[in-house]
């Protein structure tokens, strides 16, 4: 397992480390002199000459990449072009928001997409399974701004109409506020988010449970007159949902860049709305730190995927090992 | 696939006659009707719409749906119902034209690495290994951040964030194929690299090809829409649903129509090529275990 967990942490820093080279040079591609972006057209050779050695502009590519990433590594981001303030405490604080809204979506949209997708998958080709999946296929058709938009008509405009407590429209906390005083203004947000994870998760849910139903051990159980809960419960489950756990985790890291669009429907300040500020004002060093922290956050929900998958299915680790 | 035994051109007939089975399957039945009258009425669109999409009437602004304006006018006095129509064209030769593209590049680069394999088959992968460790929404606004905002930038990062999986995909089946009979055959005779790509290895890569250009397809409209919403992609005064979506929020309580007709009308068409394209992988898919 220690053997497994190492080369997989090792893929995780070969994959950051070529993504970053990515975001580094198609972050160079910009038409344009840095220089001339931060000081405005009307600067002078001089200035700008200042500017560059400043930056270090003047150096080789390589050697530029190289500086950029240890002062990533170390924490100095630099600064926003356009807040001119540090980039790495205004990055944290907004990645935390994110997070916050990431996680109360997982603890909504999984037990309930898992609970579904079991329920089809055991009544395959009746009524309840094509209802849900039906259902499913069309709540993924529909685009987070389009629910989003009907949600906040719904639970806030409509329940304010009618005199009954009612949810704020508008997720604009301040950036600091505690996870208590935030809760109201995450919660549809979150339920947005759920409405896209929960077809996704629950499909895949019931074609695992589709494909243990077929196996022998399943026929075994049924044949030597067990219950028919205890055969769900002890002996599908358990393997049906082992894909389940990776595609969760896989889910978290798609979150990171799948509530860009909820965020900014809910005016929410997480990452995803600092991105699209950056890209705005077209302010690349910001654009490059929300870049690495999602790819850093993205393979990180992948090793723990793979991590978390060995640990249960120790068939990965032997034929990986070997 | 191991019912692949007949020569290539049967199984590119076969393959056009599964597609006719599309409408054996209820629900793909009614996503694919759903996209081909989308389609007619983009096309048609132009032709029928009674107003342009960006012909401003001041006085006639704010106008809930009658006989005049079927959906109404929005805060510009633009009629919503010509502009929904003449969005249609707009997101689907854009999201449809940046799929196509999308699966030309993964198709030929899929073949090419697949087939000959080797260093060059190595680079490219670890390439789009690394490509694809961004999630794709967020490569696709880097890549806009960088490029500007416009209909061309759009194309262009569907091209790039959609070429490296149609590839991978079209890779996978190409190594499934290229140590069977038949193409072994085709190297004996002596065969030109271009035939046994294409005639020969091609077929069998075709209903595996089709679903994945089903599934980019949606997600390719999805796309545009939401890098219109976002304002990042398509720029006004365009007739983009994301974006009409966006410019009517602002106004919402005095003209929900101009956002409930492009917010419908996208929800309809994304639910349609979604059971389109899940009709596709219920057809082919049986057919493979």
């Amino acid at each position: 397992m220690l053997g497994y967990s190492l080369r997989r942490l090792g893929f995780l820093l070969l994959t950051v480390l070529l993504t970053s080279v990515i975001i580094f040079s198609v972050t160079q591609w910009l038409p344009g002199d840095v220089c001339r972006i931060i000081l405005g057209r009307e600067a002078g050779e001089k200035a700008l000459d200042a500017c560059r050695q400043d930056l270090g502009l003047e150096a080789p590519l390589p050697v530029q990449y190289l500086r950029w990433l240890a002062d990533f590594s170390g924490g100095d981001w630099g600064q926003s072009f356009s807040t001119r303030t540090d980039i790495f405490p205004l990055v944290m604080q907004r990645l935390l928001n994110s997070l916050r809204l990431a996680v109360l979506t997982l603890l909504i949209s999984v037990p309930l997409a898992v609970g579904l997708g079991v329920l089809a998958g055991l009544n395959e080709g009746k009524l309840v399974d094509n209802l849900i999946s039906i259902g499913s296929l069309s709540v993924v058709g529909l685009p987070e701004f389009v629910t989003g938009i009907l949600l906040i008509q719904l639970f806030s405009f409509e329940l304010r109409r009618w005199g009954l407590p009612s949810l704020p429209a508008n997720s604009s906390i301040r950036p600091e506020a505690g996870f208590v005083e935030s809760l109201p203004s995450l919660i549809l947000p979150a339920i947005t988010a759920t409405l896209v994870l929960l077809a996704y998760i629950a499909r895949l849910t019931r074609s695992g449970v589709l494909e243990e139903m077929k196996q022998s051990y399943v026929r075994t159980a049924d044949l030597k007159g067990l219950p028919r809960h205890i055969v769900v419960v002890r002996h599908i489950l358990p393997n049906a949902l082992l894909p389940t756990i990776t595609v969760i985790a896989i889910s978290f890291g798609w979150l990171i860049s799948g509530l860009v669009v909820i965020e900014n429907v809910f005016n929410y300040p997480g990452l995803g709305r600092l991105l699209v500020f950056a890209i705005d004002r077209r302010d690349l060093p910001l654009m490059q730190a929300v870049a690495l922290v999602t790819v850093v956050g993205f393979a990180l929900a992948n090793l723990v995927a793979d991590l978390v998958y060995a640990l249960l299915n120790p068939r990965i680790r032997y034929t990986e090992g070997n | 696939m191991a019912t692949h035994t007949g020569a290539a051109p049967s199984r590119g007939r076969r393959f056009v006659s599964q597609l006719r089975r599309l409408y054996a399957v209820p629900t793909a039945a009614f996503g694919t009707t759903v996209f081909v009258l989308f389609l007619a009425l983009a096309l048609l669109g132009p032709w029928i719409a009674p107003y342009g999409a960006n012909q401003q009437d001041y006085q006639g602004a704010r106008m809930a749906p009658s006989s005049l304006h079927w959906f109404g006018t929005d805060h510009l006095g633009r009629d919503v119902f010509s502009r929904v129509l003449l969005g249609a064209g707009e997101i689907l030769w854009l999201s449809g034209g940046g799929t196509l593209l999308a699966v030309l590049c993964g198709t030929a680069i899929g073949l090419l690495s697949g087939y000959l394999g080797g260093w060059l088959d190595e680079l490219i992968m670890r390439l789009f290994d690394s490509l694809l460790a961004l999630p794709a929404l967020l490569l696709a606004l880097l890549m806009l951040g960088i490029l500007g905002a416009s209909a061309w930038s759009v194309l262009i990062v569907m091209v790039v964030v959609y070429t490296p999986i149609v590839a991978r995909v079209v890779r996978s089946v190409v190594l499934s194929v290229k140590t069977r009979g038949f193409v072994e055959a085709a190297r004996l005779q002596g065969e030109s690299l271009g035939w046994i790509l294409f005639r020969e290895i091609l077929p069998s890569v075709l209903p595996t090809l089709a679903v994945e250009t089903a599934v980019r397809f949606s997600y390719g409209i999805f796309l545009v829409a939401s890098l219109g919403f976002l304002g990042v992609g398509v720029q006004p005064p365009s007739p983009n649903w994301g974006l009409m979506v966006k410019e009517a929020r602002q106004t919402i309580s005095q003209t929900p129509w101009a956002l409930y007709y492009p917010a419908g009308a996208i929800s309809i068409l994304v639910i349609g090529v979604n059971l389109m394209a899940d009709g596709l992988k219920r057809i082919f898919q049986t057919r493979h275990d």
